[in-house]
């Protein structure tokens, strides 16, 4: 029984088993996550560029980068080729940093837990800002606040500039506003929209336009500094609140007044939003389904609800929640590995270091799932049918027979079955990994067996 | 030859060392001279088992058509006694009809059980207790006389694993998963309602998108097989293992791993399954042939694999893992086109269902090390064979 529990709270909580982690969690599954609801489980400090680092040298060296480029008559193709190198280096750095850090880490429930949040709170590379800005916010933003409360943890994800760039607030502007009214610019909606819809209440959390609307003035002034608003050198790369941009007046929002001004506006809206009930129902759900299965059990996604609304969204509440909910130790494996979630499982299960960082980019590519490349400010789809399409499968092949080749015949499959798996481990399974052929064979087909694409 | 069982059939057995019959060849083992150099060594280890009765088939025997069924062959390429090579072997039966090629037939390892993964360690290793490979033990004896090796593959095969200095060498484009690996994922996803389906899918895909390659005759699969890594790689693993040992200063030695010979279902006789991997055996022999061409008369390539297969058809019209098996040695320096070894014939079969294990495969090696590379036999069985004394290595067989 405690084997069971001890393997479900590795793979199916945790990130996947390394040999020895379901014994290691064997005398207490239930001890061994609970333990890790604690800020200083959570792997880090990441390393990689800052957000501002990148942000100021996109400010400040990048154009002159680019013009000396020009001006030596290159080929404007090799420009292009320069540039896009330049700005994969913060990517590649903290891809390859989380991938160490998760396929190395004791606390495979801590980090799946911050990654839970990141892709909750998800911003890609869609610009030059966000190609630099987009792999911080998780580093920034999710590391320091994953257990703490969910109040917290939005405003500074709203406010973070990978975000404020991402969702276009920091291109929005008050039209009453005194930039508003000499610039001839006006409101962008789209972070008040995605708050509301993606971060809070959830489609059909009973906001309309209006409230849209009112969010979007709520959260002006809020942007990032930079010489364009001839910001202080010292602000330049951070999200700063200017009063310039911020429309006047007060705002109706689901039926409650705003009426203050100055950076206090931005921050009382999101804390109103936060403490919505609809907003506990939404992220119960996507616990949930996150955690236990595509489709969750209403009583499972009711016991989490239970302890957001219990604490005022108190994260480690929640993530006790998660742990203790009704299905949390089912037997059945409902959930189908993201390519991600596969990727970094395997390489825990096979004892591999992680390649290169660049080898690492291009596994993450064939499969389908490069961080901060999300398709969407939804994010990474977490239910299986985005997953398992007959190409994706078959890539998953492709790359867990390369893996397989790169450890070669030592990988011991047989063993390391038992090892990641335990009583999860199907007697299909384990007699197809007997029978192969070859120990490159065996540990292909372990990866590629249905109790481990699942957990 | 250590003569396990005596019988009628004896062929030719060559180096009759227990009676006192010495030949020519086995002087060499005492040159002062270190013999290896230059000598090139090819070993090809055909993993998953090689079926020794379709590819030297026993057709003469009595209970030949009875045992193997839909499985025996009608005739094939010729060969002495009971036997014929399977039809797709042209090169080898070419080679062993101009004297360049030998066969050992109901030859194994001492391992009696029937995994995969074992049997191959101990292929390759030849001996229970120590966990690096012979050829590597072979090459640290040989000191700074030893020639280079190189393993041809992902990996380091545990051949050559050990203290003695060998590297690898892979192909830059790592194949996808090969054919055989995935007929058993899909055995294995045929109760998954998502995987199954889906990997089906893909395969379909996969199929069409090859023959459409293959008509516009783009390059790039062309010679990989829809997959990369079926039959049609061992040519191109054999054309750059002979790249590689023909390069100024390269290697002498070569480890070549062909995968994919666990022919449980549908192994098919004449044509098939195995006919096709046959097929693709014989031409990665072609081009090493080639390839080697000025190196032939110092060159030796010893085919392998970790043991036999059932003597009788299974229900899926294939065959399951076995003990006896066959090993074939050629090259410019062999003295070939015999058959060595006993015979155990089809009459009594190993617990009644295999190949009898009448000759030992650690024979071959130790003759193979100690005729080609010179390699001193007191030496051989101290710190290369160990505890197999009771093998005892066939005379004669490299000029």
């Amino acid at each position: 029984m405690s084997a069971r529990h001890a393997a479900i709270a590795v793979n199916r909580f945790g990130l996947g088993a390394r040999p020895g982690d379901i014994d290691t969690a064997a005398s207490d599954p239930h001890g061994w996550l609970a333990a890790q609801i604690d800020p200083s489980a959570i792997p880090g400090p990441a390393q990689g560029p800052t957000a501002r680092e990148g942000l100021v040298y996109l400010q400040t060296e990048y154009p002159r980068l680019r013009q000396s480029i020009e001006r030596s008559g290159a080929d404007p193709e090799d420009i292009q080729r320069q540039v896009r190198e330049f700005l994969r280096e913060p990517r590649l750095a903290h891809i390859a940093w989380r991938t160490g850090a998760a396929v190395t880490t004791q606390h495979g429930f801590a980090e799946r837990w911050v990654r839970f949040w990141s892709n909750h709170f998800s911003v890609s590379s869609t610009s030059l800002q966000t190609a630099v800005a987009a792999p911080t916010l998780e580093a920034e933003v999710i590391r320091p606040n994953a257990f703490g409360a969910f109040s917290d943890l939005l405003r500074a994800a709203q406010l973070h500039p990978a975000m404020l760039f991402y969702l276009d607030q920091a291109v929005s502007v008050g039209p009453n506003s005194m930039a508003g009214r000499f610039m001839d610019r006006g409101i962008n909606e789209n972070l008040a929209r995605e708050t509301l819809e993606l971060h809070t209440l959830g489609a059909g959390g009973g906001y309309t336009q209006g409230d849209v609307e009112a969010l979007a003035r709520l959260l002006t002034g809020w942007t990032v500094g930079g010489p364009r608003l001839r910001s202080a050198q010292d602000d330049y790369g951070r999200a700063v609140f200017d009063e310039r941009l911020q429309e006047p007046g007060a705002q109706q929002l689901l039926g409650q007044r705003f009426a203050g001004e100055g950076q206090q506006r931005a921050y009382e809206a999101l804390d109103f939003i936060a403490a919505r009930p609809q907003t506990a129902r939404h992220l119960s759900y996507k616990l949930a389904r996150h955690f236990l299965a595509d489709e969750p059990a209403p009583r499972d996604i009711d016991h989490i609800e239970a302890a957001w609304l219990q604490t005022g969204g108190d994260l480690a509440a929640v993530a006790r929640a998660v742990i203790t909910a009704p299905s949390a130790f089912d037997p059945a494996l409902n959930k189908f590995k993201t390519p991600e979630e596969f990727l970094i499982s395997s390489l825990r299960a096979v004892g591999a270091p992680a390649p290169n960082p660049r080898q690492l980019y291009g596994g993450y590519m064939a499969l389908g799932q490069a961080p901060f490349s999300a398709p969407s400010p939804a994010g990474w789809p977490d239910h299986a049918e985005a997953w398992a399409s007959p190409d994706a499968v078959l890539k998953r092949l492709d790359y867990a027979a390369a893996l397989a080749a790169r450890v070669g015949r030592e990988s011991r499959p047989r063993e390391r079955a038992i090892a990641v798996l335990g009583p999860a481990l199907s007697e299909a399974t384990a007699l197809a990994i007997a029978r192969a052929e070859t120990p490159e064979q065996g540990l292909t087909l372990l990866l590629m067996s249905p109790e481990f694409q699942r957990r | 030859m250590t003569g396990m069982i005596t019988t009628r059939r004896r062929l030719l057995v060559c180096g009759l060392a227990g009676a006192g019959l010495v030949l020519p060849g086995a002087a060499a083992t005492f040159a002062q001279a270190p013999r290896a150099a230059g000598r090139k060594l090819v070993v090809i280890i055909l993993r998953g088992a090689l079926d020794g009765l379709a590819a030297l088939a026993p057709v003469g025997e009595r209970r030949y058509g009875e045992l193997r069924g839909d499985l025996a062959l009608a005739g094939g390429l010729p060969a002495p006694g009971p036997f014929v090579f399977h039809p797709a072997l042209e090169t080898l039966a070419g080679l062993f009809a101009s004297g360049e090629a030998l066969a050992a037939h109901a030859i194994a390892t001492d391992y009696r059980e029937r995994s995969h993964f074992e049997a191959q360690d101990r292929l390759e290793a030849a001996t229970p207790a120590i966990r690096d490979g012979w050829m590597n033990r072979a090459l640290a004896l040989m000191g700074s006389d030893a020639p280079g090796a190189v393993g041809v593959g992902q990996s380091m095969p545990l051949l050559l694993r050990g203290s003695a200095p060998a590297s690898t060498w892979a192909p830059a484009v790592l194949p996808g998963a090969d054919d055989d690996t995935i007929s058993r994922l899909m055995d294995l996803y045929a109760l998954d309602p998502m995987l199954g389906p889906a990997l089906a899918r893909a395969l379909e895909t996969d199929a069409a998108a090859s023959a459409m390659s293959d008509m516009s005759g783009e390059p790039g699969m062309a010679g990989l097989g829809a997959r990369g890594a079926g039959p049609q790689a061992y040519g191109l693993i054999a054309d750059a293992a002979g790249n590689i040992l023909t390069a100024p200063g390269g290697p002498d030695a070569a480890v070549l791993s062909f995968d994919g010979w666990d022919t449980h279902v549908r192994q098919g006789a004449r044509d098939g399954q195995l006919a096709v991997r046959l097929g693709a055996l014989d031409g990665a022999i072609a081009a090493l042939r080639q390839r080697l061409s000025q190196d032939w008369d110092r060159t030796a390539i010893l085919v392998v694999t970790e043991f036999g297969r059932t003597v009788r058809i299974n229900g899926a019209g294939g065959t399951d893992h076995g003990t006896g098996g066959a090993a074939f040695l050629m090259g410019g320096a062999v003295r070939g086109g015999r058959i060595i070894g006993d015979w155990p014939g089809l009459d009594r079969l190993h617990e009644d269902r295999d190949l009898v294990p009448a000759n030992d495969l650690r024979s071959l090696f130790k003759a193979v090390l100690a005729e080609h590379w010179g390699l001193n036999r007191a030496d051989l069985e101290r710190a290369v064979f160990p505890g197999a004394g009771a093998a005892r290595p066939f005379e004669g067989l490299i000029a």
